[in-house]
């Protein structure tokens, strides 16, 4: 008995609605974050996840107007990431109903910002993201690296010293992409997880690969994920967020059920 | 006259969220947040949430005449709520940030988590983030309606420990046994966030807006 695992649902959100699609069991949804995310928090998610991929500046103002309805409806942890690069995004972000935020890019272009970020904010609430992507051959030792853009871009960066390193820096938390998994519902890259949650004091959310609630189970108990994400397994109503829990909890991991 | 709760704002990151819980959970009452010391004198009820660095919160409290109230408050038997840093900066001591006096409405400690171990060897992660089970210390008001281990949602590096057993209104376990709630007399503290702990939660906040302390 003690802390659970916990499962993430993800909105990814532009200008103001859901893409990638969300459908749920016989519901056709338009879109509506505030909706989606009333429906994930009725469901018995842990948390929700949202990423703005919102590309333009202007249409901040919408997201930081959906997250304070959101926060305004869903009493369960919120977690906004996509396009955080100063201190005043952290703090309207926060204002409008925000538990944490996620940095990605402007981690690697500036890592003392999530050094001021946490000393000013809490390490509780600052996510650094971390994108990473095999780049050893497979009968080398494995070596993950840091890319940005959607993965398109290489670092150099190292994945297991780059998370030791923002953790050092004050990062309350890392959520973890498998840019070779992610969208290929082949499961989590156990290895990758496994070395990051071993390098880093602190809670890792596994993301990026998820298409069945075997790999759920493996995330946590292969890779030592404390939490897992995903999106399109239960955008699409293949499985409840419930069947999800019940499930690890039967395989043995211990979960917060309704 | 319907009563007023007050909401603490002391300048620090996202103490709106409990305002909108309590909003969704009111009955009649007028949920307001204020910075103002006399505000918070004169409410009915009053809940002292909390997140960041105790240093930043204790010295906002000292500069602001907030530490007062909240002291005011605590002494005129009014229903007072603090939640996570709310709790522990009513404690004696943090030993955070190299040590911070606190405003000493319990007299517990405050403590760092440390290099924790579960019962398995693996190494505990910290901050203490999730869902975790609170274990009822004693029938109360507040739990009207939770069931005993019930899970709360929790975030935190710092715990609550050296309470007197009777202070202590429920325990939770993470590599050691730490102060989940605690309770003197008209105060009633936890290190959960009730307003992001779903209907656990929410029932929690509901009770305490119906709460009325025995006063000794």
């Amino acid at each position: 008995m003690g802390l659970a695992k916990r499962i993430i649902p993800c909105l990814d959100v532009d200008a103001g609605r859901v893409v990638k699609g969300v459908q749920f069991v016989d519901i056709r949804d338009a879109g509506d974050p505030v909706e989606i995310a009333k429906r994930y928090n009725d469901a018995g998610a842990d948390e929700i996840t949202f990423l703005d991929i919102t590309a333009s500046h202007q249409e901040r103002d919408t997201t930081l107007h959906t997250v304070e309805q959101i926060a305004s409806q869903v009493f369960i942890p919120l977690t906004v990431g996509g396009g955080v690069r100063a201190l005043e995004d952290i703090r309207n972000l926060l204002n409008a109903g925000a538990d944490k935020v996620a940095i990605n890019s402007a981690a690697v272009h500036n890592p003392e910002f999530v050094r001021e970020a946490a000393e000013r904010f809490g390490s509780q609430c600052i996510v650094v993201a971390i994108d990473a992507k095999k780049v050893s051959a497979e009968s080398d030792t494995n070596r993950w690296e840091i890319f940005t853009h959607g993965g398109r871009k290489p670092t150099g960066l190292d994945a297991v010293e780059w998370a030791r390193k923002m953790t050092d820096y004050g990062a309350g938390e890392i959520l973890l992409t498998s840019m070779d998994r992610d969208g290929t519902k082949n499961g989590f890259d156990i290895a990758l997880t496994r070395a990051i949650s071993d390098a880093v004091p602190v809670p890792v959310i596994a993301s990026g690969g998820v298409g069945n609630l075997q790999h759920l189970v493996d995330g946590v108990q292969q890779g030592g994920a404390d939490a897992v994400l995903a999106a399109s397994i239960f955008h699409f109503g293949e499985y409840s967020v419930q069947q999800a829990k019940e499930f690890m909890q039967s395989a043995g991991v211990e979960m917060r059920l309704g | 006259m319907s009563e007023v709760v007050a909401v603490i704002d002391y300048g620090m990151g996202n103490l709106h969220s409990a305002g909108k819980a309590l909003e969704k959970v009111a009955n009649g009452q007028t949920i307001i947040i204020t910075g103002d010391p006399d505000q918070v004198r004169a409410a009915d009820r009053v809940v002292f949430p909390g997140v960041g660095a105790i240093r930043d919160c204790i010295a906002v409290l000292k500069d602001t005449g907030l530490d007062q109230a909240i002291r005011d408050v605590a002494k005129a038997g009014k229903p007072l709520l603090g939640i996570c840093v709310g709790m522990q900066a009513m404690m004696a001591r943090s030993e955070e940030n190299n040590g911070v006096d606190c405003l000493g409405v319990f007299d517990g400690q405050v403590t760092f988590f440390g290099e924790l171990f579960s019962d398995t060897g693996t190494r505990l992660k910290v901050p203490h983030m999730g869902w975790n089970q609170v274990q009822q210390g004693m029938a109360h008001p507040m739990w009207a309606g939770i069931d005993n281990h019930a899970r709360f949602y929790f975030v935190h590096s710092y715990c609550v420990t050296g309470l007197p057993d009777e202070a202590v209104a429920g325990r939770c376990d993470y590599g050691l046994t730490f102060a989940a709630a605690a309770v003197q007399g008209n105060v009633f503290a936890v290190q959960f966030h009730p307003e992001k702990s779903a209907d656990a939660g929410l029932t929690l906040l509901e009770n305490f807006l119906r709460w009325q302390p025995k006063i000794n």
